[in-house]
């Protein structure tokens, strides 16, 4: 039975740095492994004193009982964990948590919107409905060239890969919305958008397809505690109800969130995770247990 | 019992009540008549020996009197602190009817912390291996208790735990100032040398199904707490600085956010701070915000200070503190400023009318009355429900409207070989009733172990 053995050691097989200050981590893990689906996340913590953060399930070998995910450096937890090097590991890994996304065959092309590193956190899903048998596109969103991930992976696994750029240093100057735009246009028989990314991107295309009355379902990343539906940190107001996005969610229709309650709750502690990241710049050391 | 005096405590985070020293809880046990028919056992949900305990206080065997304690609960330190008592073994003490009644939880904590601080710690020999795999889900007190209880009997016992540290509520929820966490590791140091198998970060229901769990092994224990906050659902309740107690409190005590940034997680400092509720959670979550430098903690109620439901001594602590009560305010709405953050909790003055189905008078708005509390911080204590994630990936388990696991009094759900118990049975309870229903529970699996036979359940 899985979990037989008291200590789990989740290891970092690989690290590797996709773009500036975004990496991608290979971490054993194997009871996660065994049982995610595309859309479920983690939660994390690196060591005692850390905090628990959420990070979405990129990918997985269920035989190898290895997890991929991706991150990028913007908090005092994110900046320790790229300090992390293959062979050290990760205190605790739970999960896979969330509901998995709702896959299934439909009428029509599915259509992936990732920005920044949310592509990653897509990629799963986007291959999930390919092989469910569906049409997939991907628009990819991102500043410039250099800081676009996961190009290769999603071309893979999608019929058609579009990326916008925001200085246009790769293909088309503009933002993933002016791609989503022209499919529209040029008669793709869109029916199911999927936009994964930062809040206002999910919040700006989910107001683009409301009137073509196109499903679109987002997935949420909200501040998270537990990440098992026990604290209620993670809540939003879908449909005028309050959902709490790591037992309810992560994905729900975009047409329906009150996007601008779930990104002012997002930056809830932005004070404070700025101390705490000049706390530790200062005291890195300190954090200690990590290897 | 001696207490950190007040204007200093709220500046620790350290335990409030202090402790016995020997001479204090020998006199004390020693007013214990030991009755031939103790009342004071009929009315304790862990079924301990009370009069046998106390007697070993009275006489100096105090690692006697731990032994005695730990035979009939698993966590004798957590309840010597917790339990309700004067609603309990104490309220039936026989020296209570002319007299104050024997002090049976302050006793209780002397033996048990005096054993489990004890350079030898006495761990009993366990039964012959029985050969039976139970898995319990949930490291709270029903669950520590069940694992407890069967591995004594000999069962192979795996314990997992959805969280990073065992404990449950006596982790996350109930502060180091009222049960130190040293206190709930060392009662657990005991189960897992007595055989106990601890897996933290499984998440049942996610990491593996119950029915996953029951091709591994024999009978499988629910224990998983109520595990959902519940909300007013009144407007401006997800505005930033609005809290559910079991966010701020596992803030608080889990990720030990007051010692923020040595520690990671954060928390809210909030200078004006109201909570909402009147239960010991809601004491705890409005303790708590003192320590972090409230300013002005108050608790708004809408009953009056005779239905609170916390327990007397936990309000006293909060009043010595400085908390001030509002009681008879009903909170309808919260109020925010441009950047979403609350700044106020508008409030209907209440009036007690006749008495409800709970028995307690209940509270009608008054019309027209309406006022706002200027707060920066609120913590939303009105108490939890039954979190879905075991049961709606189970199959066969039938829960009630509200999501409880529907059990019969041993514990036994709708489905074969799956035992429940604790708050996920009966909504949010106290520790000791969780404890009392995992001994039922461990019995019925014992027994169920043993003859193989599941009965038709009546509940």
């Amino acid at each position: 039975m899985p979990g037989q053995s008291e200590v789990m050691m989740h290891t970092i097989l690989s690290k590797t740095m996709v773009t500036e200050r975004t990496w991608h981590m290979r971490v054993a893990a194997p009871l996660v492994a065994r049982k995610c689906r595309a859309g479920q996340f983690i939660m994390l913590r690196i060591h005692d004193s850390g905090e628990r953060i959420p990070l979405t399930i990129a990918d997985w070998d269920r035989d190898a009982g290895f997890i991929d995910i991706y991150f990028q450096e913007i908090g005092a937890t994110t900046e320790l964990l790229a300090t992390l090097q293959a062979g050290d590991s990760i205190l605790d890994v739970v999960g896979p948590l969330g509901n998995p996304s709702h896959v299934e065959k439909i009428t029509g092309t599915f259509v992936m919107v990732g920005g920044g590193f949310g592509i990653a956190a897509g990629y799963p899903v986007a291959r999930a409905f390919r092989e469910a048998g569906n049409r997939v596109i991907a628009v990819l969103g991102a500043k410039t060239r250099k800081l676009l991930i996961c190009e290769e992976m999603l071309r893979a696994v999608c019929h058609e890969v579009y990326v916008a750029t925001n200085d246009g240093s790769y293909g088309i100057q503009g933002l993933v919305s002016d791609v989503l735009q022209g499919l529209l246009d040029g008669g793709e028989d869109v029916r199911l958008v999927f936009p994964v990314g930062p809040p206002i991107m999910m919040k700006i295309i989910s107001q683009m397809t409301l009137p073509h009355k196109i499903k679109t379902m987002v997935s949420l990343n909200s501040v998270m505690v537990d990440g098992t539906g026990m604290c209620g940190s993670c809540r939003v107001t879908v449909a005028g109800k309050t959902r709490f996005v790591c037992s309810e969610g992560i994905d729900f229709d975009g047409h329906e969130v009150d996007w601008d309650e779930m990104m002012s709750r997002q930056k809830m502690y932005g004070k404070q995770e700025a101390e705490a990241l000049s706390y530790h710049r200062e005291h890195g050391a300190c954090c200690g247990g990590v290897r | 019992m001696p207490h950190q005096d007040p204007a200093e405590r709220v500046r620790n985070f350290n335990e409030v009540a202090l402790g016995w020293d020997r001479e204090t809880a020998v006199a004390e046990a020693r007013r214990c008549l030991v009755c031939k028919n103790p009342q004071c056992v009929t009315n304790c949900p862990a079924e301990i020996d009370i009069p046998g305990f106390v007697q070993k206080i009275a006489v100096g065997q105090f690692l006697e009197a731990a032994r005695i304690l730990r035979a009939s609960s698993a966590l004798p330190a957590v309840c010597g602190r917790v339990c309700p008592q004067e609603t309990q073994c104490e309220l039936t003490c026989v020296m209570g009817k002319k007299y104050q009644p024997v002090a049976i939880g302050r006793l209780e904590r002397f033996a048990s912390d005096y054993a489990l601080f004890a350079e030898e710690l006495q761990i009993p020999d366990p039964a012959p291996p029985t050969g039976k795999k139970v898995a319990v889900v949930g490291a709270g007190p029903a669950g520590i208790t069940v694992a407890g209880d069967l591995v004594k009997l000999g069962h192979d016992v795996t314990l997992y735990e959805a969280l990073h540290e065992p404990g449950g509520v006596l982790v996350y929820g109930i502060p180091e100032f009222r049960l130190p966490k040293k206190i709930v590791r060392l009662e657990l140091d005991i189960i897992k040398k007595l055989g106990v198998r601890l897996v933290s970060n499984f998440v049942v229901g996610r990491t593996a199904t119950v029915d996953e769990l029951l091709e591994d092994f024999d009978a499988v224990f629910l224990g998983n707490g109520a595990g959902a906050p519940s909300f007013l659902n009144i407007p401006g309740e997800n505005l930033n600085g609005v809290y559910s107690a079991s966010e701020y409190l596992t803030r608080c005590n889990l990720m030990k956010a007051y010692t923020f940034p040595g520690n990671s997680t954060p928390v809210a400092q909030g200078r004006k701070v109201a909570v909402l509720g009147g239960g010991n959670v809601a004491m705890d979550a409005v303790r708590m915000s003192l320590r972090l430098g409230a300013d002005e903690a108050s608790i708004l109620y809408r009953r009056s200070r005779k239905e609170l439901p916390a327990r007397i001594e936990e309000i006293e602590n909060a009043e010595e503190e400085g908390v001030k009560f509002n009681y008879l305010v009903n909170p309808v709405r919260f109020v925010g400023n441009e950047n979403k953050w609350v700044t106020g909790v508008e409030c209907l003055r209440m009036e007690l009318g006749e008495p409800d189905t709970s028995g307690r008078r209940r509270p009608i708005p008054v019309k027209g009355s309406e006022f706002i509390v200027d707060v920066d911080m609120v913590v939303v204590a009105i108490g939890q429900s039954a979190n879905p994630i075991v049961a709606s990936t189970a199959t066969g388990i039938e829960t009630t409207e509200r999501g409880y696991f529907i059990a019969d009094d041993d514990g036994r759900t709708t489905k074969p070989g799956v035992f429940a118990g604790g708050d996920i049975v009966t909504g949010a309870a106290t520790v000791i009733l969780a404890i009392g229903a995992g001994k039922k529970a461990a019995r019925a699996i014992h027994d169920y172990l043993e003859k193989g036979v599941w009965p038709e359940i009546s509940t």
